[in-house]
């Protein structure tokens, strides 16, 4: 067991290691850097050594080796360097995004997971095949929306049409309702998908069969046999839905101006502020890392299968 | 032990074949033109408008006309128009090539180079494999958008760059799968028995192995066309795609989020679109994943 | 009819039952008007190949048919109660306690995430039979009863735990767990070895004469059904055949259809092959064609910490034009001695000559050329059939590979070897799935013909397939034989097939050959235990015996 978590966690270690090379050798080797775009603006009248000057403050003009070597080991002592947009450490930036950005990926995966699991549920328990039909098109459909569109759609209904949701001045709670809903949809239309697929392969094994001849309903073999064997499999899909969580984020929190992580990643993109934007891909990776690795170490525990194999090795 | 599960798979497909397969055709028929052959409808007039929208639409989508700014849909603009009084069908119309070029070259990307990466994985050995699996890991480690923005950043804002942002994320998942495809195939019994039958590596590959494990990833390949039309009309609403005033999907609602309390068709119209094209791609996808191997 | 039987209604009247599955908009009818009664302690085979119609007939009993499935027309009475258009709802009163179902496969009948003793205690919470204190108790003492050994730890484990017998053993235990009146034993032992086949068969016999619970054993296989059946109702494609008691119904089928089953069972078929001294006269003693000695096979498991021998010092030798059948059960290495010989698998120690090719240092070129000596016959001929290849591709394929004929010619020869395997000239250019089971393997049988191979290597070839088309492949191959002088190594784990065409035998147990020789001699002398065993496991002994 301790040899294949030496393994898994080496492994994961190579990847955030790559992550972070990735996103180094993408962000630096940039056209325009930052501090160009903030200090040659022509209101500031500064001159070009004055520019110059500055430049070298920031270590831009060093080699690219000198540069990767200082900056990885800022990274491990948790310097993510400085924001040149904001004048302000690239670690205090983030402290000061997080919070919100965590309330709100928090509420829509769970709104996401919900929705997700009444689809799927509901679906395989009716005896109505329109209803079935209806809900298992939903996932389908969900995919196919832009979030940002969502968002804006959200606003309009709920805002403008039916003035349920304040605009200006709302509730921290009411704040976050649109937002939360706009979320959770591309999330839990993966979700959805898979556990709907789980559901009906397993509705298929034969010892579903064996339960039913036992004289079990159909809400009893959902809830006692099929449940758990179709919703292990979805703990695989953690890091895709990582992903969208990220990049639903970015979208929600521009769409409703929101003061989190995406808002400042779009920010960052936009004034090519590329410590702000590398801390954030590389805290990114190591999430994802971490949520993989916590997954394979978890598997085993959850489907016994799995544990007794883990048991031999051992 | 495996004797009779392929014993009574047989007679599961005896039964098949005994149901007609005639019958079986006709379904098929009846079936296909409501759901799919609307889709194929609707991905054939989006084509069409982005090859020659000029037989669509009378007006210029990129000049507006004097005092008919913000008019609501009607007769003489069947989607209103906007601020500057541009007809917003004629926009959405000449729009239709920049969200189909950028998903072709997007999904042409991924396609071609993640396929190559898992083929290649998929066939050779042991560690060469696992040095590719490895570069692939790394791609899915950083989030789709995040790698998306980094990429822009580098290449810059543009209708191709956006789109080429948009297939390096899709890289890694065309390479899982074409391995996993390339991997099952091989293991199959047909698989050796070409072998067995004298074939070479290379022979083999070419006969068995690349025209059953392709099937899927070309499925796949469709589906990934929606999920780029997506991605590309997010990437010109944040401001990083074509830049105004080119009616790019992604950039028509954002710039109607502006009269978001007046001009409600401004947002809605281009995002109904979207949903249409993206709905219409991935249900064609559905169709070439279920077709026979 | 006496008074006493009278008094005695039948468990199970069927009467007039068809069943149709909706297929798209058409609907298709399984089981067309089948009737038949089962009576209290008594044992009703149903027996039929595939698409009978058995085993639908036998899930509408319980309710359980597909979700397209329904019932057309017909009744199913259960102790004078008709039940085939009962809701789920009332039939759940009834599953588990009243008629319960032993599955066909073993293997994914258990739930892999719930442990042994909550499955079968389970039954007893569906139907609110026992106290909760009370389960566990009766869970171990239930375990115990169908011989599983350390019933308490039994129920701790998971099913991977338990071997396929031992998980057949628990799904009769739930089965008699509320000691219902009718046991449904869908094809009860055909995913598991022949002598632990015997052994769960004997378990039901035992159960049912203990508790007085009838039985209605769905199966294939005519031998296990005039071992253990009271009655039998032969079923073809939905309809019945014809029904009485056993012996019966095997000493004079009235119907041409059981005539036809009984002459291809091979269970029932005395050998009737003539020794190989005979049919080859002027074959020299010392010319045999394959030579395998003290063949040694290793897997290292668990990163090279352990050593597993599949294959322990295998020996033994093939006379060219003879069959020789290599035989055992599951993980008796059967299958890897097959894939040295083919030279997919390379052997740890040991020689291995085919034709007079010693065949372990073969590498690349050489190796490709070696194969146009032996060819293989896989066990799955939808498997080994590349699906999106026609017959007529696949057939010639190995032509390209190996000769520098046109394509015309390549054609032609292909298209003679079709038609020697008997595959009518209108399935050239279909598809593999567009092909019956019994046509697919004609193909790969053609396709391992078209090379001239010295040795054709059939590995389970006619296990996967209906009697009936068995039979016929089977016929085939012999003529095939005596036509070309092929030698045939044949692997498989049913005897009776191996008896009635092989001219010598190898028996293989966990690697080791434990007795090997002419296979008449084998068969009637059987010089080690686990070979009598293996003997004494075939079904259809009883009849054999009264014939």
């Amino acid at each position: 067991m301790s040899a294949y978590l030496l393994n898994r966690v080496a492994q994961a270690l190579f990847v955030l290691w790559a992550a972070f090379t990735v996103s180094f050798v993408l962000l630096q080797a940039m056209p325009g850097d930052a501090v160009l775009i903030k200090f040659q603006n022509p209101d500031l009248g500064l001159t070009a050594a004055q520019v110059a000057e500055i430049r070298a403050s920031y270590a831009v003009d060093s080699p690219f080796v000198v540069q990767y070597v200082r900056t990885i080991g800022k990274f491990l002592t948790g310097d993510f360097g400085y924001s040149v947009q904001a004048g302000v450490p690239v670690g205090t930036l983030l402290a000061a995004h997080l919070p919100a950005t965590l309330k709100l990926a928090t509420l829509g995966f769970l709104l996401a997971g919900v929705l997700a699991i009444l689809i799927a549920f509901v679906s395989s328990l009716t005896r109505f095949a329109w209803l079935r039909g209806a809900l298992q098109s939903i996932p389908s459909l969900f995919i196919s929306v832009p979030t940002f569109w969502l968002g804006i759609m959200l606003i309009q209904i709920f805002s403008f049409r039916l003035k349920l949701v304040p605009v200006i001045n709302p509730a921290p709670w009411q704040e976050l309702i649109l937002p939360v809903m706009a979320l959770a949809v591309p999330i839990s239309a993966p979700l959805a998908q898979v556990l709907v697929r789980n559901i009906d392969d397993v509705m298929t094994r034969p010892f579903v069969v064996v339960a039913r001849a036992k004289g079990a309903t159909r809400f009893w073999v959902l809830w006692r046999h099929v449940a758990k064997n179709a919703l292990l499999p979805t703990l695989t899909i953690a890091g895709v839905l990582f992903g969208e969580l990220v990049a639903g984020a970015v979208v929600t929190e521009t769409v409703f101006g929101l003061n989190g992580i995406g808002g400042l990643t779009e920010r960052a993109v936009g004034s090519q502020d590329t410590a702000v934007l590398q801390a954030i891909v590389v805290i990114s990776a190591l999430a994802f890392v971490i949520i993989n690795l916590v997954v394979d170490l978890l598997y085993p525990v959850l489907d016994p299968r799995l544990r007794t194999k883990a048991g031999v090795a051992a | 032990m495996t004797t009779f599960d392929t014993l009574h798979n047989e007679a599961a497909a005896d039964a098949n074949r005994q149901g007609g397969w005639r019958a079986d055709t006709a379904t098929r028929l009846r079936r296909a033109p409501l759901g799919l052959a609307l889709s194929w409808l609707i991905l054939g007039i989006a084509l069409l408008w982005a090859v020659a929208p000029s037989l669509f639409t009378g007006y210029n989508p990129i000049e507006g006309i004097g005092g008919a700014q913000l008019k609501r849909p009607g007769a003489e603009h069947l989607l209103g128009t906007d601020a500057l009084g541009r007809d917003l069908y004629a926009r959405i119309v000449y729009g239709a090539v920049h969200s189909l070029t950028g998903a072709f070259v997007a999904v042409g990307l991924g396609l071609v180079v993640g396929t190559g990466l898992g083929v290649l994985a998929g066939s050779v050995r042991r560690r060469f494999d696992d040095a590719i699996m490895r570069v692939v890991d790394v791609l899915l480690s950083i989030p789709p958008l995040l790698l998306s923005l980094s990429i822009i950043i580098l290449l810059g804002f543009g209708t191709v760059n956006a789109a080429i942002a948009v297939g390096v994320t899709s890289v890694a998942g065309f390479a899982r799968l074409a391995r996993a495809e390339v991997v099952r195939v091989r293991r199959s019994d047909y698989v050796e028995a070409a072998f067995g039958s004298g074939g070479t590596f290379a022979s083999v590959l070419w006969r068995h192995v690349l025209p059953n494990s392709l099937t899927s990833v070309l499925a796949f390949a469709s589906l990934q066309f929606g999920s780029a039309v997506l991605q590309i009309s997010t990437l010109g609403f944040l401001g990083y795609g074509a830049p105004p005033p080119t009616p790019e999907w992604g950039l028509l609602i954002a710039e109607g989020r502006n009269y978001i309390s007046t001009a409600w068709w401004l947002t809605t119209a281009p995002g109904v679109i979207v949903v249409v094209v993206v709905l219409a791609a991935n249900r064609v996808s559905q169709s070439f994943g279920k077709a026979p191997a | 009819m006496t008074v006493v039987l009278e008094s005695l209604p039948p468990v199970l009247e069927v009467e007039g039952l068809s069943i149709a599955y909706r297929d798209g908009q058409a609907e298709r009818r399984a089981v067309h008007d089948v009737s038949f009664r089962i009576n209290p302690g008594e044992v009703v085979a149903l027996v039929g190949e595939s698409g009978s119609g058995k085993t639908t007939t036998a899930q509408s009993i319980m309710g359980l048919l597909a979700a397209n499935g329904r019932v057309e027309s017909g009744s199913i009475r259960l102790n004078g109660t008709d039940i085939a258009r009962w809701s789920d709802r009332q039939l759940d009163t009834v599953r588990g306690a009243k008629i319960s179902l032993v599955p066909q496969d073993p293997g994914s009948s258990l739930n892999p995430v719930k442990t042994i003793g909550a499955q079968l205690g389970e039954i007893f919470r569906i139907h609110g039979a026992l106290r909760s204190e009370e389960i566990d108790h009766r869970v171990i003492s239930l375990l115990a009863r169908v011989g599983l050994s350390e019933p308490a730890l039994r129920a701790q484990q998971y099913p991977h735990e338990l071997s396929g017998g031992m998980r057949q053993r628990v799904l009769i235990a739930i089965a008699i767990a509320l000691k219902p009146q009718l046991i449904i034993a869908d094809e009860p032992t055909s995913a598991l070895d022949v002598t632990v086949q015997k052994r769960i068969l004997d378990l039901i016999d035992e159960l049912r004469t203990e508790y007085g619970t009838s039985v209605l054993l769905v199966t294939h296989d005519l031998g296990v059904a005039a071992d253990r059946a009271d009655r039998i109702v032969v079923l073809q494609k939905g309809r019945i055949q014809e029904q009485g008691a056993t012996a019966a119904v095997l000493s004079a089928p009235r119907s041409p259809y059981t005539r036809q089953l009984l002459a291809d069972a091979p269970s029932f078929t005395a050998p009737s092959r003539l020794p190989a001294v005979a049919r080859l006269p002027d074959s020299r003693a010392e010319d045999d064609v394959v030579v395998v000695e003290g063949l040694v096979r290793e897997f290292l498991r668990d990163g090279g910490r352990e050593r597993l021998r599949a294959v322990d010092d295998v020996s033994f030798r093939v006379r060219r034009g003879t069959t020789h059948a290599i035989v055992g059960e599951s993980g008796s290495g059967k299958t890897t001695t097959m894939r040295s010989i083919v030279g997919f698998d390379r052997p740890t120690a040991g020689r291995i000559e085919v034709d007079g090719t010693e065949i372990s240092g073969l590498k690349g070129e050489d190796l490709r050329q070696f194969r146009r000596k032996i060819q293989l016959v896989y066990q799955n001929p939808y498997g080994s059939l590349d699906p999106r290849q026609s017959v007529l591709q696949i057939v010639s394929e190995p032509l390209l590979n190996f000769s520098r004929l046109t394509r015309a010619e390549r054609d032609e020869k292909a298209r003679a070897i079709l038609a020697r395997v008997g595959l009518p000239a209108d399935a050239l250019l279909r598809r593999p799935h567009a092909l019956s089971g019994g046509q697919r393997q004609r193909v790969a049988i053609a396709r391992a013909l078209v090379l001239d191979p010295q040795v054709v290597v059939l590995d389970e070839a006619v296990s996967a397939l209906d009697v009936s088309v068995q039979a016929r492949i089977l016929d085939l191959l012999d003529e095939l034989q005596s036509d070309l002088g092929l030698t045939y190594l044949f692997v498989s784990h049913d005897l009776a097939v191996v008896r009635q065409i092989s001219d010598t035998v190898s028996v293989l147990k966990d690697g080791r050959l434990v007795e090997g020789g002419a296979v008449s001699e084998v068969f009637e002398a059987p010089r080690s235990e686990y070979t009598r065993e293996l003997i004494n496991a075939i079904p259809g002994q009883t009849r054999r015996a009264a014939a």
